[in-house]
């Protein structure tokens, strides 16, 4: 995959390693603007009111999560 | 064969990448997310020390109704800082409780009877409450409001579900009762890594006094 990638890069050796690194960013940016914005509010971690729904369903996820890791207590 | 290394070097190259974004997204919670909600929370006590300057006796203590995200005071606990100064916006949105404590909307506001309350992150997006568990009972709480500095005194610490509204009810968890005393409610998630509890501090206003008389002796100086 990033092999494909880097024979498809136009340029010498040098020129291609900046673009490579302008990718980067170009994708870190993408990611800190849009994506993990859009996802934050969809995790649990965040969550520091009172309310009676939302946070209902959260504490019953957690709950079910933290039954199931000490479930797999046994076995260590 | 051949096919078969490729698709497993494919497959190690996503796996590898997935990885990358997982961790490129703890550091946008842990550091990102605090560096903007800091500038963010900075904004608003300025903006609101800018406007506070600029107004005259005759207006109201707030600009009512309080616009959603907008700061209307400042909260004040010398227990986590002698600068410790974080804005106090309305809502409890995550949008304006990355600009600072965020109050629930439609409880009272400061000084009034009944029970003010707020919200704040205690980690990432500025984290404001990061360190409230160091809060204990008798510890003082300043806000500070256009005319007027009100001290809250902490009288309970305890922990409950989050589906526990009653916390800020106007007499807390007694649902319609008749409030008569002036208290101040302060909640975050606990423990501070996790969010299936809610930490909840009480406080109870035991001063009131015009800014022209200068801070609460008991706030000190500083910022």
């Amino acid at each position: 995959m990033y092999g494909w990638l880097w024979r498809h890069l136009p340029g010498p050796t040098p020129v291609r390693v900046v673009i490579a690194l302008l990718l980067f960013v170009v994708v870190v940016a993408v990611l800190f603007l849009w994506v993990f914005p859009w996802v934050e509010p969809r995790l649990p971690f965040t969550d520091v009111t009172v309310d009676g729904s939302a946070a209902a369903r959260v504490t019953e996820m957690l709950r079910s999560r933290d039954a199931w890791v000490a479930g797999l207590g046994w076995m260590t | 064969m051949n096919a078969a290394r490729r698709t497993a070097g494919v497959v190690g190259e996503l796996l590898i990448t997935a990885g990358v974004i997982v961790l490129l997204f703890v550091g946008y919670q842990l550091v990102w997310t605090n560096v903007q909600a800091d500038r963010a929370a900075s904004a608003q006590s300025n903006a609101l020390e800018k406007r506070w300057a600029e107004r005259t006796p005759k207006d109201p203590e707030f600009d009512l109704p309080l616009k959603n995200g907008e700061a209307f005071a400042l909260l004040r606990i010398p227990r986590l800082g002698d600068n410790y100064r974080v804005p106090i916006v309305e809502g409890v949105s995550l949008e304006a409780l990355a600009r600072g404590v965020g109050h629930y909307p439609k409880t009272a506001l400061p000084g009034q009877i009944g029970n003010f309350s707020v919200a704040g992150h205690r980690a990432t997006n500025g984290e404001p409450f990061a360190y409230l568990d160091q809060v204990d009972v008798g510890d003082d709480v300043f806000v500070e409001t256009g005319t007027t500095w009100y001290t809250y005194e902490v009288i309970k610490e305890y922990i409950v579900e989050p589906t526990q509204v009653g916390v800020i009810l106007p007499v807390p968890n007694e649902p319609g009762a008749v409030p008569r005393r002036r208290l101040m409610t302060l909640t975050t998630c606990n423990p501070r890594w996790d969010s299936y509890e809610r930490l909840i501090f009480h406080a109870k206003l035991v001063d009131e006094r015009p800014k022209s008389e200068g801070r609460p002796p008991t706030l000190g100086g500083g910022g």
